[in-house]
């Protein structure tokens, strides 16, 4: 979860196939537009530090070019930086080469400067510096099921990082392998998938080789898990150990998102996508879907939303706030933005037009450090 | 005899070499474009991470000409360069 400061203005970064753009608000109501920066490189990862009294945004950056690497800006964009050896950079030994960011984790408040990277090929990352350098976790690299993990349609991802409060207990999800666990902080990893489905291969219930698409945590429930999965939405109330589908009362159950409550129990929000055939939301008809009973009911929610819409919403192209009530943001492969700060009820358009929306990530912000920033109507 | 030679780059990539457009190395023979590349990449770091990724492997879509030739048509990174030649980077047409 991206953290939250005091004083309060907010921001929503937002990740495109052609660069990134800022968003930026006193109120969550009215936002002022800024970007690109990095025009023609696709942003695939966003993560927002605001930890130590600083508000860092990593982004994860690939040119079709220039191949990919991690800038931080400590001013809001206004400046960017990127260490000159590169802050992901696979040791020599490993044999392999960074080929995109999918995923910038800032740790809990109680692990300062701690950030973790999800990447492809399918890897985990750790930095203690603040996203300066990253180091690549052996254990999970070296697994013996790594030469058997396969590609989603978007590429071998480790797309979804859950650290527990302690610090130990730490779960991954990929596409295509599924959702590790390790109980020593990272050093060890075992598959935990029993329940979720892998109706795409020869045995649909096997021990990993799922395509989870997203996985959150419960904001309050210790042990309890959600995943969106590719066909399939599921929770776990036993840190992995068993997953139960939760999918009932979902118009679909494929879709990329699974967002959670920054702070209330069994609040979860999904984006149902028809698949595999279509790929659109169903009757292309985008509503956001809301459960407040960990997946016992949903509620669709679409207030704000246009009548048609034919462009889907990607894993990381949606995110929530921790104010209050939460805000809800998404972004789809059209272009626009959607922002609630409601938890969903209302929906207001944010931005349009941009080129496919990658990731989202929000977070407040000192309102003097806002007043620096460039506004574009 | 001239005992230097130029690196040409795209202006894209310029301001990672402190907004030159070309480079120049010090070459007393024959050096192999791979030489020529790692003897950059000591002072322009970044610069070297836009060319080749962390195996060495020039990036798919950039492209390196020995007076005028593309490498991957000659010898690669084992294609050799002579003092007064003149290396070129260029990004290839590519993307949408």
């Amino acid at each position: 979860m991206e953290g939250m400061a005091t004083a309060e203005s907010y921001v929503l970064a937002i990740g495109t196939k052609k660069g990134l753009w800022l968003a930026t608000s006193p109120d969550r109501k009215d936002w002022s537009l800024s970007g690109p920066h990095f025009l023609m490189s696709e942003i695939p990862s966003i993560g927002i530090d605001s930890r130590d009294g600083r508000t860092r945004i990593l982004v994860g950056v690939r040119s079709e070019h220039w191949g990919p690497t991690v800038f931080h800006s400590d001013d809001l964009g206004a400046t960017w930086d990127e260490p000159e050896q590169g802050a992901i950079r696979f040791p020599e030994d490993a044999e392999a080469a960074l080929e995109r960011v999918w995923q910038i984790h800032p740790d809990s408040e109680a692990r300062p400067g701690v950030v973790w990277a999800g990447c492809e090929p399918i890897s985990v990352w750790k930095s203690t510096d603040g996203g300066e350098h990253f180091e690549l976790n052996r254990g999970l690299w070296d697994h013996p099921h790594r030469k058997e993990w396969g590609a989603g349609y978007g590429g071998a991802a480790a797309h979804s990082i859950v650290i527990d409060p302690s610090g130990e207990k730490v779960h991954v999800a990929m596409s295509t392998g599924g959702v590790y666990r390790s109980l020593d902080g990272g050093a060890s990893w075992e598959p935990r998938n029993k329940g979720i489905s892998a109706y795409f291969m020869p045995d649909p219930n096997p021990e990993f080789g799922q395509c989870v698409h997203k996985i959150a945590a419960d904001a309050a429930v210790d042990g309890r898990l959600y995943a969106q999965n590719h066909h399939g939405v599921y929770r776990s109330d036993d840190d992995a150990e068993n997953w139960q589908s939760i999918a009932e009362g979902l118009p679909a159950d494929f879709g990329f998102v699974m967002l959670t409550h920054p702070r209330r129990a069994g609040t979860a929000w999904v984006i149902p996508l028809k698949a595999d055939s279509e790929r659109i939301p169903p009757d292309g008809k985008l509503a956001v879907h809301r459960t407040d009973d960990a997946g016992g009911n949903w509620k669709r929610l679409h207030t704000g939303l246009p009548e048609a819409e034919y462009n889907a919403v990607l894993r990381d192209a949606a995110c929530v706030d921790s104010a209050e009530p939460a805000g809800v943001y998404f972004g789809t492969r059209g272009g626009s933005v959607y922002a609630s700060d409601d938890e969903g009820e209302h929906f207001t358009e944010l931005a349009s037009h941009l080129p496919d929306v990658l990731c989202v990530r929000a977070a407040s912000v000192p309102a003097d450090l806002l007043a620096g920033v460039p506004s574009r109507p | 005899m001239a005992s230097e030679i130029s690196v040409l780059l795209p202006s894209v990539l310029q301001p990672l070499a402190g907004g030159q457009s070309s480079l120049t190395a010090p070459a007393d023979g024959t050096v192999t474009v791979q030489w020529l590349l790692d003897s950059l990449a000591g002072d322009y770091p970044a610069l070297s991470r836009r060319l080749r990724d962390e195996t060495g492997t020039i990036r798919r879509y950039v492209n390196i000409y020995v007076s005028g030739n593309e490498i991957r048509r000659l010898q690669g990174l084992a294609t050799e360069v002579a003092p007064g030649q003149e290396v070129l980077i260029l990004q290839s047409v590519a993307g949408g």
